[in-house]
């Protein structure tokens, strides 16, 4: 075997064999949250996404989890998830130093409909974390900013603390023909934002309902009210999109765990079209 | 501000949408343009219901008292309303409003719209739908609020 072709990637790989990555950073957005980037193999398939898919981490001798990738789908050379520090698997990820290995399987999912909102406004509503699995498709829309009317991010986070992104968020706001909005459904009194939740944000967007794409992430509640809402005001149903969570484990639609209806979130979803979830949203998830 | 300038005020705020032009009328005798500075407060926690205000401009946080500290649990700007419960008898305010930018409104004593939705039930049942409508959409929002939906445990993928 030469050392060659031994050192390029496979074109396809045993989908529960995670690739060994290296960790090129991890930085603190919030007080819980963190950003973590890491670098694959070049031209490994594991780092070529579309936005709204996620990976399968893998801490070695830890444990394994679904997260949303973060960065810019065009930059191939690495991976990013921001990622919430809330158990032990999350902890030892946004714990990891530079230069240490940790697992990735994937990329999963189906993805935002970038294609089909061509021509059109596209209205992004992210609760909370659910800005990082739509930070993609806002790069990926910039990088062809003349395939799109107007742009508008409407941001709900629980308080001023936990907004992520913050410059980017800002700077997102200022560019020609998009706006970008956040609130807090708490502030203290020297916050001089919005506060409220998401949904009293969709009286101050200024678009056509007819001619627009809405794409949604954050948790189910919020999900479930803002696509409402969106109907109410003329969205048409088959034009809103969200991205679904649920207790993802083999990422293939192998194991089952994650199945909602007759969808398994992992190889159906995350994303899906409000008509197709909508039966399912009233769901307990077990 | 002159009347015609008040009535097209009046018709082109959200919350008078569609209301028809007499009552408009009506309404356009009895409102007052006023004037808030920032960090003025309005009417504070336990002030009886007087007032009922259109904002036109600026924006004004919803403040309560919590153990040792205040917090903001809604804005409003301009297109929103102030004040509903002075639509009602006998009631007192729940928030401090404070203005977080220098706030421009028309204001209407509620006592004098009360009055007139009861001289003129149509009028009154026009009015009152837009204040249900308004109270119900505070209320789910609240709602949500308190859900904290955001919280680890509501969190999506972490």
């Amino acid at each position: 075997m030469s050392t060659a072709a031994s050192a390029a990637p496979p074109a396809t790989r045993p989908v529960m064999e995670p690739v060994p990555v290296r960790v090129t950073s991890v930085s603190k957005e919030t007080h819980d949250t963190f950003t973590l980037t890491v670098a694959p193999p070049p031209g490994d398939p594991v780092s070529a996404f579309e936005p709204g898919q996620f990976s399968m981490l893998y801490v070695y001798g830890v444990g394994e989890l679904p997260i949303s990738i973060s960065g810019d789908p065009a930059v191939r050379e690495s991976l990013t998830y921001t990622i919430r520090s809330v158990g032990q698997v999350t902890y030892q990820l946004v714990t990891r130093q530079p230069g240490d290995f940790i697992g990735v399987r994937g990329p999963f999912g189906s993805s935002w409909p970038l294609k089909e909102a061509r021509g059109k406004s596209v209205l992004i509503v992210a609760g909370g974390i659910g800005l990082a699995p739509l930070r993609p498709a806002i790069y990926s829309i910039l990088r062809h900013r003349g395939d799109y009317n107007r742009l508008v991010i409407l941001y709900g986070s629980r308080s001023p603390r936990d907004l992520l992104y913050r410059k980017e968020f800002a700077a997102w706001g200022l560019l020609p023909d998009t706006q970008a909005l956040s609130t807090v459904d708490y502030g203290g009194v020297t916050w001089r934002g919005h506060v409220g939740v998401v949904t009293t944000l969709f009286r101050l967007v200024r678009m056509q309902p007819k001619e627009t794409v809405a794409m949604i992430c954050g948790p189910e509640i919020m999900m479930r009210y803002a696509a409402r809402e969106l109907e109410a005001r003329g969205l048409p149903p088959e034009q809103i999109h969200l991205s679904m969570e649920r207790n993802m484990k083999c990422g293939a639609g192998f194991c089952g765990h994650c199945q909602m209806g007759p969808y398994f979130v992992c190889k159906h979803g995350p994303v899906f079209s409000y008509p197709e979830i909508k039966p399912y949203l009233d769901l307990y998830e077990l | 501000m002159a009347p015609s300038e008040m009535k097209t005020v009046l018709t082109a705020h959200p919350f008078l949408e569609g209301l028809p032009e007499k009552y408009v009328d009506m309404l356009s005798k009895l409102a007052f343009e006023v004037h808030f500075d920032q960090d003025e407060v309005i009417f504070r926690e336990g002030d009886p219901s007087s007032l009922f205000y259109l904002i036109l401009d600026g924006k004004i946080a919803l403040e309560m008292g919590a153990p040792g500290r205040q917090i903001i649990i809604q804005t409003l700007e301009a297109g929103d309303e102030l004040g509903w419960s002075s639509l009602l008898e006998n009631t007192s305010k729940q928030f401090r409003a404070r203005c977080l930018e220098p706030v421009r409104a028309l204001a209407f004593d509620g006592a004098r719209v009360v009055n007139l939705c009861e001289e003129d039930h149509e009028f009154g049942f026009h009015i009152m739908r837009r204040a249900l409508a308004l109270v119900a959409e505070r209320l789910r929002a609240t709602r949500l609020q308190t859900l904290d939906v955001y919280s680890p445990k509501g969190a999506r993928r972490p």
